[in-house]
């Protein structure tokens, strides 16, 4: 059965075009699906288990999409919810529902998607053999972790919706779940299902108007139409095959729980100048994984900036360092009888190789040199510790023994920034399922509503 | 001449915390073909200091593309990362003189 699937944008958190959503919702869409978030931002906020987007950002796009689904009359679903989909996000999303359904006076069935994987869980699935890890994957170790996630696939949002469910808060999931799961139970072909989710999970970045958002596909029998819903926007044949590459390390091959997508034999033309039409894209059936995602504290930070500006230290910034480095390696030995081993000291320098570090391969003359020094240690305690005691000498450390001290540029008082706990990735591999919720659970409420005795 | 100088864009993303991927928009087919022709594996490891042997690569002629994909050279937020978003890396690709 055909099946229309409305994304209002990549993200919920980064805004959308609101005529084009209206004019999505008057299109009559089977089901409105957004993501929100991915691993892109680093390991914080699955670490810490909170989102990276505003509250107040959040809750105003995801009223507008309660209103949209009210007047659609169609299942809302976000994947990924809260940037982590830890269950921690997956409430504080249920909370900002539930504050929305009140104040829009909605009544509405909620079901929960939680992706969570207590450690347990996954120490038994080691035992068992039945983890395995995928390229670049670093050694597995359990100890620590904060937060360990399953990426849901197609079944797991599936069994929500089956729940009857009008809004579907999921934790993790692939980008590609929530957009694939009704084409896929509803039979429309399994290739264009997971191709068109892939196209459409970053909205209108498959389109000439990457920032304007929104987008509809039209999913059947033998492929997909996708079709951005702004008047700025196209969908050209280039537009949306080349995001197949975005953010992709192979861009043929997709892998999701069940299997994996292959679009080596797709073809994409052109239905006119704003609509595209995909076909011959195949899924081959596999084993049945989902991949996991864990951090976990690998110590706690403090920072602190000083600007070389004067000319000559500009130019010397790197022996500068080396010889800073040297020193306070000494001072925090004697006075605080810290081993190097027992904490981090690096300096980086922004105007130098700040972004690239030794893979830097151009060397100029910069006006001015950021020396950004960031201290790693067990606690933060320690970490504010050797910040302040670093502090002076990063103010005041002379090149040579016999030039007077000089007197650098802090930005601001204190000088020192206490950065809280550094998370760190700690898992690139995937757990086999014999049944696709084994490792999911799902929770149903009414909400909203005064029900009727 | 550069690269950069050569092609339409360079653009670099991480593909996952621990892969990045880096893709060379050609847009004119003679210039695709000189990329894909000259440009070589070894050097491109060697920018992002790689076993070559890691390295991925699609020549895409459809799209007058050619991607790279390479293990990050540090893992994505870890304490030694300096490039959450592994965007800054394809700089080193664009200023690459291109024979």
């Amino acid at each position: 059965m055909p099946t229309r699937v409305l994304v209002p944008s990549g993200v919920l958190g980064l805004g959308f075009d609101h005529a084009a959503l209206m004019r999505g919702v008057a299109m009559r869409p089977d089901i409105i699906c957004i993501d929100g978030g991915s691993t892109d931002s680093g390991p914080f906020s699955l670490g810490a288990g909170v989102s990276k987007y505003s509250r107040a950002a959040t809750k105003s796009e995801w009223r507008s999409l309660m209103r949209a689904r009210a007047e659609a009359g169609v299942p809302l679903v976000i994947g990924t919810a809260g940037t982590c989909g830890t269950d921690s996000t997956v409430d504080w999303m249920y909370d900002i529902t539930t504050e929305l359904a009140a104040e829009l006076g909605q009544s509405l069935k909620i079901a929960r998607l939680y992706s969570g994987q207590p450690v347990e869980r996954i120490a038994e699935a080691m035992t068992a053999g039945r983890i395995a890890a995928l390229p670049a994957a670093p050694a597995i170790a359990l100890e620590g972790l904060a937060n360990i996630v399953a990426l849901a696939g197609a079944e797991q949002i599936q069994a929500a919706l089956a729940t009857g469910a009008d809004i579907v808060i999921a934790g993790r999931t692939t980008d590609t779940a929530t957009i694939a799961a009704l084409p896929l139970s509803r039979g429309d072909a399994a290739g264009g299902a997971w191709h068109g989710a892939k196209i459409a999970e970053c909205g209108a970045l498959c389109s000439t108007n990457p920032t304007s958002g929104v987008i509809m596909v039209d999913f059947d029998e033998t492929g997909f139409t996708v079709e951005p819903l702004a008047d700025s926007a196209a969908c050209t044949p280039h537009s949306v095959s080349a995001h197949m590459l975005y953010e992709n390390s192979d861009p043929f091959i997709l892998y999701e729980p069940g299997g994996h997508l292959d679009v080596t034999g797709a073809r994409y033309a052109a239905l006119d100048g704003r609509r595209v039409r995909v076909e011959g894209s195949r899924w081959l059936p596999g084993p049945y994984t989902v991949k996991l995602e864990g951090a976990r504290v690998a110590g706690y930070q403090t920072t602190i900036l000083a600007i070389l500006r004067n000319a000559h230290y500009a130019a010397n910034a790197q022996a500068w360092v080396d010889r800073l480095s040297g020193f306070l390696a000494r001072e925090i030995e004697t006075r605080m009888g810290l081993a190097p081993a027992d904490y981090g000291l690096e300096f980086r320098l922004i105007g130098v190789n700040g972004a690239l570090g030794p893979l830097e391969n151009r060397c100029g003359d910069p006006v001015e040199v950021g020396v950004l020094g960031i201290v790693t240690a067990r606690s933060q305690a320690e970490a504010a510790e050797i910040g302040k005691l670093i502090n002076p000498f990063v103010l005041h450390y002379p090149l040579t023994d016999d030039e007077e001290l000089p007197t650098f540029a802090f930005p601001y008082s204190p000088a020192t920034t206490d950065r809280g706990a550094l998370y760190e990735f700690a898992l690139n591999h995937v757990m086999h399922l014999d049944d696709p919720m084994a490792a999911f659970r799902i929770e149903v409420t009414q909400i909203g509503a005064e029900v009727p005795a | 001449m550069k690269l950069g100088d050569a092609v339409l864009k360079v653009r670099s993303k991480n593909a996952g915390p621990f892969w990045v991927t880096i893709d060379i928009f050609c847009d004119r087919p003679e210039i695709f073909a000189r990329v894909r022709d000259t440009l070589g594996n070894r050097e491109v490891a060697a920018l992002y200091n790689v076993p070559e042997a890691t390295l991925k690569r699609f020549d895409i002629e459809d799209l007058r593309v050619v991607k790279f994909s390479l293990p990050r050279p540090v893992v994505q937020g870890s304490a030694a990362d300096r490039d959450m978003h592994g965007a800054q890396y394809a700089a080193l690709l664009e200023e690459h003189d291109l024979a």
